[in-house]
């Protein structure tokens, strides 16, 4: 298949990784002191899995899987917060599909659309205001969620309405900022990352250029990576290739998708319809300074947060959790105290068993091999 | 069986409304009227003609098949009732007819029982018992006995069809999942995830438009030339809900076994996986209802896969993988790009009422 087999070629492939090994030999780290890489998006991790490349790489590489799976990172308390608007009964509360099975303190919004709320499966915010244009007599609410890869076309479908003037259509905006993020991780005292994969499709939006202080102030490289594994392959290298030469920079390998100064016609909409929250709360990380955005005052008519009573709770993580440790590459999943036991994709008790992009999910469902691998010694790969 | 019993000489009766009404299941003449117009007329057979309440078999009949009654049910629900590549009462057919077959059995006999929600038009009803009888006659079974219910609107989603069969599995056919041995190949009689694709793109709520068709098909034929072909055949199951994923994982379990495929040889249409491209879904555990997942042993794996590629229903068959050494229960697969993964049991579903 055009566009797709391209990027899945199994000779190039080998090739990358003969050079990643000759690059990584320069480097003199090994397995016991190996370089530690942080994919930031949930998007990676899935690929990673998918097609098994970490069991590709030389065992001196760590790949710790990042906090960018904006299903995750949703705290329990928004998650209450959706279905307490569901519970309107003139409410249709649409949504991602991926974001139905996350557990609130209560119920999750599967549960709550079983107990007769009417949640709907949506694939674009746009589907939920043609809802809005059908069902004038109800309250259509979208649950914006994600970085700045789905903010654009939640801002857009905002303005599209208030041109159209439909009035019973509204965003519950959990929209988050990836760079705040990244800085609370830098930040945190036990960081051990070496350098970074970042979002391709965040960078599609916002370019390259946010990303600047990570090289100059923290001192670690970043490629801006695309989704395919053989993108994978090749930002490594390009990683690895810094890391070398005694580079520290923002490099792009997604050039294809990704301009270096983003797409202005979204970075505009986005800039109208929202302004950033003074801190929002991230399962696993805590609060996180201006990690957020929330509907401004001049759209106040399609916020959701305002037209219904929402309780706005703040339900702390449970406590067996260790969701930020991994996050940070502190711990492997498998380390973590719950995981596979009180924590699995069907009972997810921590944010990274939520969905197919979190780490710990991806491990339960694809990582036994590397698991094995890293424990045992006993190589299957 | 709900349907009245009635002197067979008195003419069959003839439904005159548009629609089926809650009359239509109460019992009296408009029911025996949408009985005989809709299901007899289409299904026609001497079992089922006396309109009993039970169709009543001759055992002797049966035992000349083998020496073993298999008998399954199942139920269909799926959204919409008519798809690319079929509708609801091919599928109640095939479905069961399927689960006869991958027994090792020979599908005989059907029962068919229908909840009607009122409303439905007898012009589209038809059309479905058409469809059960033209699939029932490609399946060789014949429908025998039923029960139809009409609800009230909104108390099921058009039409609800529940089919149970009777097949006779023939002496000294042996299948079982827990027989599958180191290095046994596992087959697959085409491409995957054919129907749940079709499904997906037939709902509309994708605004994306595709030509995909369910893969919807009685097997009972080719898995008769595929036994005939491997005696040996360890196992087989259709690949429905859950897909191949989790039909393999369900094998390795059962015989504590672990199963390795191979990404670069498993058959998939170019626009499944486009499909599963756009949608961020797994073609892995798409819903087939034309295949089958076989185990055979290593030395009549060959013959076992140019009997499946002789079949109309099988040109594309391949081995796709092998039981092979590994922690048991555990399915792996070797990626295209030359990765391995762990290939598990699905959490949840991908889409619900695809059958």
């Amino acid at each position: 298949m055009r566009y797709v087999d391209e990027f899945r070629d199994r000779a190039k492939a080998d090739v990358l990784v003969k050079e990643i090994e000759r690059l990584l030999a320069h480097t003199g780290r090994d397995q016991d002191r190996p370089l530690q890489i942080m994919e930031v998006c949930g998007g990676h991790t899935h690929t990673i899995f998918r097609y098994g490349v970490e069991g590709m790489l030389p065992k001196s590489i760590e790949l710790v899987h990042g906090p960018g799976c904006p299903v995750c990172v949703l705290p329990m308390g928004r998650v209450d917060d959706c279905v307490a608007i569901a519970e309107h009964p003139e409410v249709i509360f649409t949504t991602f599909g991926d974001a139905m099975r996350v557990p609130g303190s209560r119920r999750s919004l599967l549960q709550a659309k079983a107990d007769g709320c009417d949640v709907r499966m949506v694939y674009s915010p746009m589907d939920a205001l043609a809802l809005a244009r059908q069902n004038r007599d109800r309250e259509v609410v979208f649950f914006g969620i994600g970085f700045e890869t789905t903010m654009p076309s939640t801002a857009l479908t905002v303005l599209q309405a208030e041109r159209e003037g439909i009035k019973n259509f509204s965003i519950f905006c959990n929209h988050i900022t990836i760079v705040p993020t990244i800085k609370a991780i830098l930040d945190s005292p036990d960081l051990r990352l070496d350098g970074f994969l970042g979002p391709g499709h965040v960078s599609m939006v916002i370019g390259d250029a946010p990303y600047e202080f990570i090289a100059r102030y923290y001192k670690k490289p970043m490629v801006i990576a695309g989704f395919e594994p053989l993108d994978i392959l090749q930002s490594i290298w390009m990683l690895l290739r810094q890391i070398d030469e005694g580079r520290c920079e923002i490099e792009n390998q997604y050039a294809r998708v990704a301009p270096a100064g983003g797409n202005a016609v979204a970075l505009q909409a986005v800039a109208q319809v929202y302004e950033l929250r003074e801190f929002f709360e991230w399962r696993g990380l805590g609060s996180i300074d201006h990690s957020g955005v929330k509907v401004r005052d001049a759209y106040a008519g399609f916020d959701a947060e305002r037209k219904f009573a929402v309780p706005n709770a703040r339900i702390a993580d449970p406590k067996s959790c260790q969701c930020g440790e991994v996050l940070k590459g502190v711990i492997k999943p498998w380390q973590c105290k719950v995981f596979g036991r009180a924590c699995s994709p069907e009972t997810p008790l921590g944010a990274l068993m939520v969905s197919s992009e979190g780490a710990c999910a991806a491990y339960y469902q694809y990582g036994g091999i590397k698991r094995g691998r890293d424990e045992t010694e006993a190589s299957v790969a | 069986m709900n349907m009245v019993s009635f002197p067979p000489r008195r003419s069959r009766g003839t439904v005159h409304v548009p629609t089926v009404t809650l009359a239509h299941g109460g019992g009296g003449k408009a029911m025996k009227d949408l009985i005989d117009d809709v299901f007899v007329e289409a299904f026609d057979n001497p079992l089922l003609a006396p309109l009993d309440d039970q169709a009543r078999i001759d055992l002797l009949d049966l035992a000349q098949y083998g020496d073993r009654l298999a008998f399954t049910t199942d139920s269909f629900v799926v959204d919409p009732l008519v798809f690319p590549g079929g509708d609801i009462g091919k599928l109640a057919v095939c479905g069961t007819v399927n689960d006869l077959a991958v027994g090792g059995a020979l599908p005989l006999y059907l029962s068919c029982a229908v909840i009607i929600e009122e409303g439905v038009s007898i012009d589209f009803l038809r059309q479905i018992a058409r469809s059960m009888a033209a699939t029932a006659q490609e399946a060789g079974v014949k429908i025998v006995t039923g029960d139809t219910k009409v609800v009230n609107k909104g108390a099921c989603d058009q039409m609800f069809i529940t089919t149970t069969g009777v097949g006779v599995v023939a002496a000294g056919v042996e299948l079982g999942a827990h027989r599958a041995r180191l290095g046994d190949a596992v087959l697959v009689n085409g491409l995957l995830g054919d129907h749940g694709a079709a499904i997906l793109g037939a709902r509309g709520d994708m605004a994306l438009q595709s030509p995909i068709e369910s893969d919807c098909a009685p097997l009972q034929g080719l898995v008769a030339s595929l036994l005939n072909a491997a005696p040996n055949t360890r196992f087989m199951r259709d690949p429905t809900r859950g897909g191949v994923a989790t039909v393999l994982n369900e094998i390795a379990e059962a015989a504590q076994v672990a199963i390795e495929i191979d990404e670069a040889v498993t058959p998939l249409r170019d626009e499944v996986r486009g499909f599963c491209e756009i949608l961020g879904l797994d073609p892995l555990y798409l819903a087939n209802e034309g295949k089958i997942v076989a185990i055979v042993p290593p030395d009549e794996a060959e013959q076992a896969l140019e009997a499946m590629r002789a079949h109309p229903l099988g040109r594309q068959a391949a081995v796709i993988g092998s039981v092979v050494a590994g922690e048991s229960g555990r399915v792996t697969m070797r990626t295209i790009f030359g990765g391995r993964r762990i290939v598990d049991m699905l959490v949840g579903e991908q889409l619900p009422r695809i059958c």
